[in-house]
């Protein structure tokens, strides 16, 4: 296999520090059953050998000689330097062939040409003294075309020399050249139906129910609660729906077509069909329990239905975080203490306490 | 909405049926001493058990089945909020009424329920390897009652010089009164454990919906539910005896077109005759078994009608011809329960809950064996039986011209019959002529014209004022009965047109078309593919279920025998929607959500 590409399905955690925190991260979700939209990391490795072809070790060092840390206006313009040398540099060849081959093989795999592509720096794992910068790397979205990729390929590992990195990194006396990032390229989610799924019903906090609200176009109509979602309630063992409530869903958010988010109204007929199947429901609902086990504890779960990939696997993860409302009630407010200790004491507080068999 | 039903005293005879309270027992009538408390309770149609008009013999089961019930909850175990309950009889339609224990009392009534339901928990596998062989003794008992003609001299030895000092004039009185009391008893035995085992069940359930107030009641019953259960054998059997008829290569005596033909063949050759030896040793005791609730003469019993059970094996045979299995996949049924017991297990939060679930999952899988098998013991081997010996001694008032078929004596009261055995016994003792043949055809033929007319009428399902929530347990377990059905009986609640709402009996969705099946004999109309709509299904009808997508009924409950058997069967079932067979017709398309509950019509 090549050291330049790590797609997520062949990811192993021998590739983690090849791969930075992001794409472990992917990686891991993939091989848990946790679907996220297809793609691959491009390396530290792939970066290095760029980087040594160009020689740009020494002209950062000769970028960075005598920073005045305290000095913003010369920290700017010094960082902006580097960050110039990195975007127009030339990537090494076998790593750019590579990059655009397998670019070309995620457009394969979603059935259409320059399919638009997120392209995010995934910079070093943990330990490294970098980790604390994660969120100002730059992320691109809405890339299209193997020229595109290659582009923001360059400016995500330009995004390693931001001033305040930079200025850390002098400080504490860390050298730049070994700092080393990798960059994730993703297939962009194009929804045909999104949504949100908690691994309990948040009405009651039973543990057993997959809630799952969802809508058409972009989860955000959801998430903002601009429109009124469709909303299932499933049994996580029997994997049965219990719960189906269809709304009227006026509107959607779409890809517009020059890759921006638009919103749309819906004609009456879609505003009022289900926004997802009974197979895509149990699906989801199947994806949340994963998420749940993978992560230990409960989720609120962000779900797409990607219209590029093929049915029996066009659900993908989108975010999954721990639920916080029900998880932090202590276990004791479950109200069984009238059912434990003597068997009788409880069988009889049954007959005596009315039924609530149905809802 | 109304906020109560009608009177039980405002509901018109039906044409025709004018008088037809003289068919039963005054006790079980609505009468005017009792109608202040008769017309401010609430009274429910009991469909699962007796969805048809009772004749007046087969009023006994009814009565005796709700008095034993009735006399468990309130004499023997004290059940803390539920005495027993009360039963009348309306345009030959049961009905029924639960009442409540004197909350005064309940105190006193804890300690007793306590003390003895305690000891039936506490030593349950000893009490019921016991009631199993009480109840073979009872049946046994009733097989060995003979009903001969009366003889024109008794016997020499056997009678007369054996100093027996009776003869058979007091016997055939002594064996009615042996099938009305061993009747009696064998339905005290019913109740001896029933209540118990459901009470069992209940704490488990409850105790699942606290923990997880959202779990399907489904799920519930498939943790609990046995594997091995002798509702199943008789269909267990017909698969058996299907198999055995391919292996013996005698399987194409079933295309004969008649079960005459089909035996003729059969005995023909000694592979058929060692078919029919292996049928006749399924048939006792596993044939005992009633096409319908049991509780009726009519319903036919496959040992005395061998086309229903003939029938079934000649499509079982068919399906083994097309390779398909009909082995119940035990090991996977099994691994199945497991999986559903462990997740729900893991997904309980404390280690004390998740202890108290293993107890009471205990308890109930301990429990629930009575619960699954009685009704094979009970409804149809021991009725079976009695049935039987009753058509004997209506052939034999038949040849001594009382009239004219064996079943008439059903038109007869309980009590009636023994006046017509005294008129019998009197006559041939004097000698005289009997009074019987000149009394008694008029009574029936009016009786049968009642009959008839009653069962034109449409029974209503509720009559008098419902409480506000209903509360007590085993209406709801058995019958289906609660606050949502109660308001959608009364046109309330949130109906939807062309919608019919029941208990979620079994889960699953499905869509096809209907096919009203109103009578037991009638089952073998149902296509492949269709969906059975019936006032209650019967577990006798389980071959069938083999080639139907789901079951809609009038009444029934979570742990009705139809929705017991549709979860073995893993069926979509939708029990107790009160009208299901009067608002859908035979070739509508319908949904049914089992897993909801709901049934839509939706041509």
């Amino acid at each position: 296999m090549s050291k330049n590409v790590v797609w997520f399905d062949n990811y192993t955690p021998d590739h983690k520090s090849e791969v930075g925190g992001k794409g472990a991260s992917l990686g891991e979700m993939t091989g848990a059953g946790l679907p996220v939209p297809p793609g691959f990391t491009l390396t530290c490795t792939a970066f290095r050998t760029s980087k040594e072809q160009c020689q740009l070790d020494a002209d950062v060092a000769r970028l960075l000689f005598e920073l005045d840390t305290d000095n913003t206006d010369m920290v700017t313009e010094r960082c902006l330097g580097i960050r110039a040398a990195f975007n127009k540099m030339e990537m090494a060849a076998s790593v750019e062939v590579e990059l655009r081959r397998e670019y070309q093989e995620l457009c394969r795999i979603s059935g259409t040409t320059d399919i638009p592509v997120a392209v995010r720096s995934s910079a070093t794992c943990e330990d490294s003294p970098d980790a604390s910068f994660a969120g100002e790397h730059d992320t691109y979205l809405w890339v299209r075309g193997g020229d595109a990729v290659v582009d923001a390929v360059r400016r995500c590992w330009a995004s390693l020399f931001t001033d305040r990195a930079t200025c850390y990194r002098v400080k504490m006396g860390y050298e730049h050249r070994f700092v080393e990032m990798s960059v994730v390229v993703q297939k962009m989610v194009r929804p045909v139906s999104a949504g949100v799924a908690f691994t309990l019903n948040p009405i009651n906090g039973d543990r057993s129910q997959v809630c799952i609200d969802s809508a058409w176009g972009f989860g955000e109509s959801v998430v903002s609660g601009e429109v009124t979602p469709d909303n299932y309630l499933i049994d996580k063992v029997l994997m049965e729906i219990g719960k189906r409530k269809v709304s009227i869903k006026e509107m959607e958010f779409k890809l517009s077509d020059h890759d921006s988010v638009e919103r749309a109204e819906l004609d009456e007929e879609r505003a009022k069909s289900p926004s997802v199947t009974d197979a895509q429901i149990k699906a989801i609902a199947k994806l949340a329990k994963a998420a749940e086990k993978h992560y230990g504890c409960p989720q609120d779960i962000e779900w797409a239905v990607d219209a590029d990939l093929p049915e029996e696997n066009n659900i993908v993860l989108l975010q999954s975080r721990p639920e916080t409302v029900w998880s932090k009630k202590t276990s004791n407010s479950t109200g069984t203490s009238h059912f434990s200790g003597d068997f009788m004491a409880s069988i009889v507080s049954t007959l005596m306490n009315p039924l609530h068999t149905k809802k | 909405m109304a906020d109560r039903f009608p009177s039980p005293f405002d509901i018109e005879t039906p044409e025709g049926a004018e008088g037809w309270q003289e068919m039963y027992v005054y006790s079980s009538l609505f009468s005017e001493h009792r109608r202040k408390s008769e017309d401010t309770t609430f009274w429910f149609q009991d469909g699962v058990h007796w969805p048809n008009v009772l004749t007046p013999w087969d009023a006994t089961f009814f009565e005796y089945a709700l008095a034993s019930l009735s006399q468990y909850n309130t004499r023997h175990l004290q059940v803390p909020p539920a005495d027993g309950i009360a039963f009348r009889i309306l345009n030959g339609y049961g009905y029924l009424s639960p009442v409540p224990a004197d909350p005064a009392k309940i105190e006193e009534r804890v300690a007793n329920f306590t003390d003895r339901a305690g000891h039936y928990f506490m030593n349950w596998d000893d009490l019921y390897s016991n009631w199993m062989v009480k109840i073979r003794d009872l049946i046994g008992e009733l097989e060995a009652i003979k009903f001969t003609a009366l003889p024109d001299i008794e016997d020499a030895d056997t009678v007369v010089k054996s100093g027996a000092g009776v003869g058979s004039g007091f016997q055939i009185q002594e064996s009615y009164h042996r099938i009305v009391s061993l009747g009696l008893k064998l339905w005290n035995y019913h109740f001896e454990f029933l209540n118990l085992g459901y009470a069992a069940y209940l704490d488990f359930f409850m105790f699942c919906k606290t923990v997880f107030p959202s779990i399907p009641d489904q799920a519930i019953a498939k943790m609990v539910a046995g594997v091995d259960v002798d509702l199943f054998r008789p269909d267990d059997e017909l698969k058996r005896l299907a198999r055995k008829a391919v292996d013996l290569g005698v399987a194409e005596a079933f295309d004969a077109g008649d079960v005459h033909s089909t035996c003729e063949i059969l005995k023909g050759s000694v592979d058929g005759q060692a078919w029919i030896a292996s049928f006749e040793e399924s048939a006792e005791p596993w044939f005992n078994f009633s096409t319908g609730s049991g509780f009726y003469h009519r319903d036919k019993i496959w040992i005395e009608n061998i086309e229903v059970p003939f029938e079934f094996i000649r499509s079982y045979i068919e399906n083994l011809k097309d390779g398909k299995d009909l082995n119940r996949p035990i090991e996977a049924i099994r691994a199945e329960r497991d999986r559903v017991v462990n997740e729900y297990t893991e997904l309980i939060a404390t280690d004390e809950d998740r202890e108290t679930f293993q107890a009471k999952l205990g308890l109930a899988r301990t429990v629930f064996p009575y619960v699954e098998n009685h009704n094979f013991y009970v409804e149809h081997w021991a009725h079976s039986v009695i049935w039987r010996k009753m058509r004997e001694l209506g052939a034999i008032m038949v040849e001594q011209g009382f009239w004219e078929e064996s079943d008439d004596i059903f038109y007869l009261k309980r009590v009636e019959v023994e006046e017509m055995l005294w008129d019998y016994y009197v006559s041939w003792a004097t000698p005289e002529a009997p009074a019987g043949p000149g009394y008694w055809p008029p009574i029936i033929a009016d009786r049968r014209r009642k009959c008839a007319a009653l069962a034109k009428w449409k029974p209503l399902p509720g009559l008098g004022e419902p409480p506000e929530v209903i509360t007590e347990p085993f209406t709801v377990m058995l019958w289906g009965i609660t606050s949502d059905s109660v308001n959608a009986w009364l046109g309330g609640g949130d109906q939807v047109e062309g919608e019919l709402r029941g208990m979620a009996a079994s889960p699953g969705l499905v869509e096809g078309l209907a096919r009203v099946i109103l009578s037991p004999e009638d089952i073998g109309q149902m296509q492949e593919g269709e969906i059975l709509v019936a006032p209650l299904t019967a577990p006798s009808w389980a071959p069938i279920f083999g080639r139907i997508q789901a079951t809609v009924t009038d009444s029934g409950g979570m742990m009705s025998h139809a929705a017991i058997v549709c979860r073995e069967y893993g069926l979509p079932a939708v029990t107790g929607t009160g009208f299901a067979t009067a608002k859908i017709q035979t070739g509508q398309r319908i949904r049914v959500d089992g897993t909801n509950g709901v049934v839509t019509i939706l041509d």
